[in-house]
């Protein structure tokens, strides 16, 4: 029987290499429809409104986003490959708990924090009003720095995007064959001499991709720094579109962007190539954590539990707070609802964008080609770019396709076929595959890049076809970066405002379209309860899945 | 793999059967609402509608502009019959943009005072929002202010709290100066009101309300329906903080105070045009006027309406009766003065 398959298959289109690359190709432009269309505007002339911008604002705009995106950079690896590094490893009082709790902060959206600790740390807040009580100050009598400033902004978004760096460096860190690392201690190297020269370098690709992810969210973060007043470029698309009301100008600004984005992605994409370590794929050992003894514990402890502190304890509390003492938006059966479609939407969006994501990633490795990587590369800068531009770039060739559909079924059968993909929930979850693709895509490479070329030779010259060998060797194998990608996209989706404001079908919301709607009716604490929901939904599975990844870290890697 | 493809399809099912169990079920008689008003704003008085009327009405909440654009891109296949926005420049930029049709309901236009709708009946006015000065009492006493343009003085310098210049009603407010005041006037009043500014701005209306009140200026400038909550919530701090200040109503023995709407259009894709009709005049009856200032503590578009005690209790006040096309008209241009001024 078995036999019988493997001859069907060898005969169908999956087994030509002409299906892998056109399909690849395919699918990687369809997902990039929407960047070209914000790119298309490039043409359209904007008028002078470029050189007001640019007399005015735009050098503003400039130095902002490239002071925000080195402060997270700098922070999120500050944050990120420390913890990382003490949970692989070593053993101290806690390990097993930090080893999901750090990923908690993924669950908090970034101007969610912003406003709590807003809240607590702001001029009216109770910490500096207890100050001037307490020590009879006025305003102006004594310095205390200003959350809601750039350096405010960068440890917001530190705080909620560092776990991208944890997760990917740690999975590298508990990746690294043993045998390395204690060869080198046997040749007498100290414990900061083998993580500086051994692992990290061994790390680098694992924590750039991490890095990436967390700047071009950053670049892409809309929300704290509206609220902190800072301008930067994402600020300055909107002020572009709705205030001077020029969407080429607006939709200029974002080409702009995204071609710094490119930049990064191609030095990402770069410092991979340079280098590439594959795993023999033999079975590891359980893990070896060295235990740590007297104040190197508590060193290891504090360094794993100030990010989960600052990053989930406090604003989950002051969201706790809230949501107790002075919350007029109660939690009752519609909570269920919103709750209900919120998980629906991000389960459904993470399995369709992890396919997607392996579709592209494998067909990449199989033919490699210069059209089909920078196609692949294009379709997944959507991650840096504000959901709301995104969302009308979805919106765009949607609305074109049904209403030319529409105009000739009209004129030819006289027949309205109306609005078949605009305003669905297809269109939400294509966008969301859009806006996300990249924290997939970034998952599904590094895990396929582990595993050695040698092995699709073997498992091809037993007569496997590509898509049987995808299933049967490399998925199992990479199990705990495919629960990577699903956890991020899913996390990311649950938190996901602009993009579902403005695509979601008559009478549907989530979590995050309630917290939003309360908190920009400047309802801070009403918003509580929704936002602590968002919260709650989310760490049922990075529980669950930081579980899994550890598990398949132990066997399989 | 294929429990994946078998587990996305029965999710793809299941989000479906959310989607359309969640409303849009065949009802005979229904009205699709875009919304820039949010939710807990409208909803209750939707249902209200349903429940008089069989009516059914679906609602899709978001921002003003972004739902002005799904309503452009749909075209004539738009399912919206009505969009309501939350301030002038947007119901402005609606008709301009063509996607609104107009009515001639006597009921609309004897109800709604002319300042307060299109004059060629493309979008009606349902609620105001008054924007004031707002100052602390015992530092500031009310004979010091007059008017906006005041505020410029030097005298002020370093005593004024006001949001960025992003925000939409500090764009309307300044478009309003526009048209009074002429370009220059207004450049220079903006050049003297950021020079006069406490801190950069930051935060909402309520932040700049609650900076005032915790000693970081003397005066700000926001909505009074924010002033309301603050007043009306039940965060103690918050309510402190409201004690400690007071409206001043500018500019009254001239133009009157600025004011902003929210207002209902009609699309030019409507297809239940008749039931989206009765929904606008119901949104103007006089049950519907007295809740937005009870839920909202906005004041209500149509006159004789009994205020609620938190507006008597501010005081009544004369009101700028620009037609309000005109913010929208200078929307951009007032964008320009304030990136020059320097105003973040």
């Amino acid at each position: 029987m078995e036999v019988a398959t493997h001859r069907a298959s060898d005969r169908t289109a999956l087994h030509r290499p002409g299906f892998w690359q056109a399909g690849v190709l395919l699918s990687a432009l369809v997902l990039a429809l929407p960047v070209f269309t914000v790119f298309s505007f490039i043409f359209v002339p904007a008028g002078e409104v470029w050189s007001h911008l640019a007399e005015t604002v735009l050098a503003d705009y400039l130095s902002n986003s490239a002071l925000l995106v080195l402060g997270v950079a700098f922070g999120v690896l500050l944050l990120g490959i420390p913890t990382a590094w003490v949970i692989a490893v070593y053993d101290f009082p806690g390990r097993r708990f930090f080893e999901w709790s750090l990923l908690l902060p993924l669950a908090i959206p970034a101007y969610i924090i912003a406003y709590t600790y807003t809240g607590l740390l702001d001029f009216a807040g109770p910490l500096q009003t207890g100050l001037r009580d307490s020590f009879g100050l006025e305003g102006g009598d004594y310095y205390f720095p200003e959350v809601r400033s750039l350096g405010g902004a960068v440890i917001m978004l530190s705080l909620v995007l560092y776990p991208y760096v944890f997760m990917l460096a740690r999975s590298s860190f508990l990746g690294q064959s043993s045998s390395t690392l204690e060869a080198g201690r046997a040749l007498g190297a100290g414990p900061l001499r083998v993580f500086l020269s051994i692992a990290l370098p061994l790390a680098r690709p694992a924590i750039v991709t991490g890095l990436s992810l967390a700047l071009m969210e950053t670049l892409a973060d809309y929300g704290t720094v509206q609220y902190f007043g800072i301008s930067t470029f994402t600020t300055g698309i909107f002020r572009t579109w709705f205030g001077l009301n020029d969407s080429a100008a607006a939709a200029q600004l974002a080409a702009l962007l995204m071609s710094f984005v490119f930049i990064l992605i191609l030095l990402e994409h770069y410092s991979r190539r340079r280098q590439r370590f594959y795993q023999t794929g033999g079975r590891h050992r359980h893990p070896v954590h060295h235990p740590l003894r007297g104040w190197q514990r508590y060193a290891a402890f504090t360094i794993c539990v100030i990010p989960l502190l600052f990053g989930f304890l406090v604003p989950a509390g002051q969201l706790l707070v809230w949501a107790l003492s002075i919350a007029e938006e109660a939690i009752d059966m519609s909570f269920l609802q919103l709750a209900g479609n919120s998980l629906l939407l991000a389960s459904a969006a993470a399995l369709f964008t992890l396919m997607l994501a392996l579709f592209l990633g494998y067909g990449q490795r199989l033919h490699p080609s210069k059209p089909v990587a920078i196609a692949v590369r294009f379709s997944a800068m959507g991650y840096a770019i504000p959901g709301t531009v995104i969302a009308v770039g979805v919106m765009l060739p949607f609305a074109w396709f049904d209403n030319t559909l529409d105009e000739w079924m009209r004129g030819t059968f006289d027949l309205s076929t109306g609005l078949l993909l605009s305003g669905t929930v297809f269109a939400l979850l294509f966008s969301y595959a859009v806006r996300f693709l990249a924290v997939s895509l970034q998952s599904v490479e590094s895990g396929l890049s582990k595993i050695t070329p040698n092995m699709d030779d073997a498992a091809r010259s037993l007569g496997l076809a590509p898509g049987k060998v995808l299933r049967r060797i490399h998925l199992p194998m990479m199990r705990g970066a495919l629960l990577t990608a699903m956890l991020l996209v899913f996390v990311d989706v649950l938190k996901e405002l602009p993009a579902t404001l403005i695509l979601r079908p008559f009478n549907f919301n989530t979590l995050a379209v309630r917290a939003y709607e309360l908190a920009s009716d400047e309802r801070l604490a009403d918003s509580s309860t929704a936002a602590l929901s968002i919260v709650v939904v989310g760490i049922v599975p990075v529980i669950l899945l930081s579980r899994a990844i550890r598990r398949s870290g132990e066997t399989h890697e | 793999m294929r429990k994946a493809s078998l587990s996305i399809i029965s999710l793809l099912a299941a989000l479906v059967a959310a989607t359309s169990f969640s409303g849009t079920a065949l009802a005979a008689e229904e009205v699709n609402l875009y919304s820039a008003r949010k939710e807990a704003l409208i909803k209750p008085l939707l249902d209200h509608f349903s429940a008089q009327t069989g009516i059914q009405v679906n609602l899709v909440t978001g921002k003003a502009d972004a739902l002005l654009k799904r309503l452009q891109l749909e075209g004539r296949n738009s399912p919206a019959d009505l969009l309501i926005t939350t301030d002038a420049g947007r119901l402005y930029r609606a008709k301009s943009a063509g996607v609104t049709q107009s009515t001639s309901s006597i009921k609309l236009m004897d109800t709604i005072p002319a300042a307060y709708r299109d004059p060629e009946g493309h979008w009606f006015g349902l609620s105001l929002r008054a924007r004031p000065i707002i100052y602390v009492k015992g530092k500031v006493s009310a004979n010091e202010l007059s008017t906006y343009e005041a505020l410029a003085d030097p005298k002020w310098a370093k005593k004024i709290c006001i949001r960025s210049s992003g925000n939409i009603y500090n764009q309307s407010l300044v478009a309003s100066m526009l048209s009074h005041d002429g370009k220059e006037k207004t450049q220079h009043w903006a050049d003297g009101l950021v020079k006069n500014l406490a801190r950069k701005p930051k935060g909402g209306d309520r932040d700049q309300i609650k900076a005032a009140a915790a000693g970081q200026c003397d005066i700000a400038i926001a909505n009074t329906y924010y002033l309301g909550k603050m007043i009306k919530g039940k965060d103690p701090s918050q309510q402190t903080a409201a004690d400690k200040v007071a409206i001043f109503w500018p500019n009254q023995s001239d133009r009157g105070a600025h004011v902003n709407i929210s207002g209902v259009m009609l699309t030019k894709a409507a297809k239940n045009r008749a039931n989206a009709i009765r929904l606008m005049e119901f949104l103007v009856t006089p049950e519907s006027q007295s809740w937005y200032a009870e839920a909202n503590y906005e004041y209500p578009v149509r006159e004789g309406i009994e205020w609620s005690d938190l507006l008597k209790q501010w005081g009544s006040f004369k009101a700028d009766r620009l037609n309000l096309a005109k913010l929208g008209q200078h929307n951009a241009a007032a964008v320009r003065i304030m990136d020059r001024a320097g105003w973040k």
